[in-house]
């Protein structure tokens, strides 16, 4: 930005602005340069001795480590491990939480056996079942997807209920006006009008099972990501903890950045999204 | 009116009591509604607000149960919602995840009667009798509210009710585009053949659209008055201008102002 412009009035200015690239692009470079300002303190600090790696590591030495664990195929046993229970916890989350989630929301006794049990446990911080689970599960993968389960399919199966609750009731009226039967509105309206709150509730969900990995794998595990980072920090590798929690921390990122764009296409599905 | 003409509608001594659990009180809304709809004919129904006028249309469709007298559609006594009518709702209420032509076909799909492409077809043929060819593929929200209101009247007419129910189905929309859907409404029906009772808050509307408006009391309801719309040839923009256009609405107007006085609504009759 060239002060010398300044005097040539506000219309040039606007119409150059539409043009840059730093204009149309400005959050996102500002975002990206605060972090990049960050990592650069960070590193000189370092550096300059101003603060201990032993304790804060260092940009430099996190791309070390982290290229080091890849090369030398240390990581990948890990990796595999913590994904596997991932996918198994959260895809048995998602069979059993949607389908019940369902269910409870469209039939009133069933939700009224149920909730008890339901809000009982959503209130609960599962981890703290954690010592359960490995009672009697082991310190086995089966206890990490355990504990990954119980985490997910809590906020999974009560945004489900909730959405298929909360109907329009205009919708409703529409549907017995065309002499809708009942398993017809659960079908044409009550089903299809879950799907955002369903989203919501797997975004939600992925965030449980994360903390479910790490936590579980850190109290009794032999292998998994939360396992690494807990021997690294027990030796004193601050890198190589900050690479299990870049991992992690891309791991969640990720996957929630899709969900989100899923949920963003079915935004209009949502009962209160109309005026 | 000629009495030879077919009874399309009958409501006799309709009364209709809602009972309000907080206020733990019954209300009667309807009392008494005695009405008449001959086969081809566009009722009007106007009336204080909070009258009961969407009530009685509920009524007639299904929706809400009557406390005494009985409505009667081709001399079928009404039980509950059924094919021979069908509901235009002031909120288009489309559905956002069918595409337009999937929200036409809604009633038909739940119906079962026809097979898959039948169901298409008497679909498309409603898209292109409101004039929304080319946008079958379109979402409710990626149309304006003038169109969303023709599919929502294209899903009623679908099923091929006998009598159409249209709830104030152009309150939402703008005063320019109002208008235009009336003319459109007209054509439509006049191309479906079909017997209609249309509710609105709107006098110049009503009279505009309907072959005899029906004036409610103020609740609970009861038919005050019928007015017969004796405007001259076809309806267009231009009808609003004619002097007797004028003094129906004066005339309607005063009805209802009675009426919204007796009952409180407004504090006097002011000299108009």
């Amino acid at each position: 930005m060239s002060s010398s412009a300044s005097p040539a009035s506000a219309p040039t200015r606007v119409f150059r602005s539409r043009h840059s690239l730093w204009q149309r692009n400005e959050d996102f470079l500002l975002g990206f340069f605060a972090i990049l300002g960050f990592l650069i303190f960070w590193e000189v600090a370092v550096a300059q001795a101003w603060i201990n790696p032993l304790f804060t590591s260092s940009p430099l030495r996190i791309v070390r480590s982290g290229y080091q664990a890849f090369a030398d195929g240390s990581i990948y046993n890990d990796l595999s491990v913590s994904a596997i229970e991932f996918a198994l916890g959260y895809g048995l989350a998602v069979i059993v939480g949607v389908p019940l989630g369902i269910l409870m929301g469209w039939y009133r006794r069933l939700n009224a056996l149920l909730e008890p049990f339901v809000n009982a446990l959503y209130a609960t911080p599962r981890i703290a079942l954690m010592p359960l689970v490995i009672i009697w599960f082991g310190v086995d993968m089966s206890s990490k997807v355990a504990i990954i389960f119980l985490s997910t399919v809590f906020p999974i199966l009560v945004n489900t209920m909730t959405g298929v609750r909360t109907i329009d009731r205009d919708f409703v009226k529409v549907a017995r006006s065309f002499g809708a039967s009942d398993s017809q509105l659960f079908l044409t309206v009550a089903l299809p009008s879950s799907v955002p709150n369903l989203l919501t509730g797997l975004r939600l969900g992925l965030g449980h099972a994360l903390i479910g990995i790490v936590v579980g794998e850190m109290y009794g595990a032999s292998a998994g990501i939360g396992y690494m980072m807990q021997m690294a920090g027990s030796t004193f590798q601050t890198d190589r903890v900050m690479v299990g929690i870049i991992i992690i921390a891309a791991a969640g990122m990720a996957l929630t950045h899709v969900l989100k764009m899923i949920e963003h296409r079915f935004e209009m599905w949502r009962a209160d999204h109309r005026s | 009116m000629t009495e030879a003409r077919t009874k399309k509608m009958e409501a006799r001594d309709v009364r209709l009591d809602f009972f309000n659990g907080r206020m733990k009180q019954e209300l009667t809304v309807l009392d008494g509604i005695d009405l008449t709809v001959y086969e081809g004919e566009l009722i009007a129904i106007v009336g204080p607000s909070g009258c009961g006028k969407s009530t009685f249309l509920g009524a007639v469709d299904g929706l809400v149960r009557v406390s005494a007298g009985e409505i009667r559609v081709d001399n079928r006594r009404i039980e509950g919602p059924g094919g021979d009518r069908a509901m235009v709702f002031q909120n288009d209420s489309l559905f956002p995840w069918r595409t337009v032509i999937d929200n036409v076909s809604y009633g038909l799909d739940l119906q079962g009667k026809l097979s898959r492409s039948e169901r298409r077809e008497r679909a498309q043929s409603l898209v292109e009798l409101v004039g929304l060819k080319g946008f079958e593929k379109h979402y409710p929200h990626e149309l304006s509210g003038g169109m969303r209101q023709r599919v929502n009247i294209a899903r009623a007419l679908a099923t091929d009710p006998e009598l159409l129910l249209l709830d104030e189905p152009f309150a939402a929309l703008d005063a320019q585009t109002r208008e235009f859907m009336q003319v459109e409404l007209l054509k439509i029906l006049a191309r479906a053949g079909k017997t209609a009772i249309f509710i609105t808050h709107q006098i110049d509307e009503a009279i505009f659209l309907a072959d005899r408006v029906v004036v409610f009391s103020a609740r609970p309801a009861r038919v005050k008055t019928i007015v017969n719309v004796d405007l001259v040839g076809q309806r267009t923009l231009e009808t609003k201008m004619q002097p007797r256009f004028r003094e129906l609405y004066d005339h309607i107007w005063r009805l209802i102002e009675e009426e919204s006085a007796r009952t409180g609504l407004i504090t006097s009759a002011v000299g108009a």
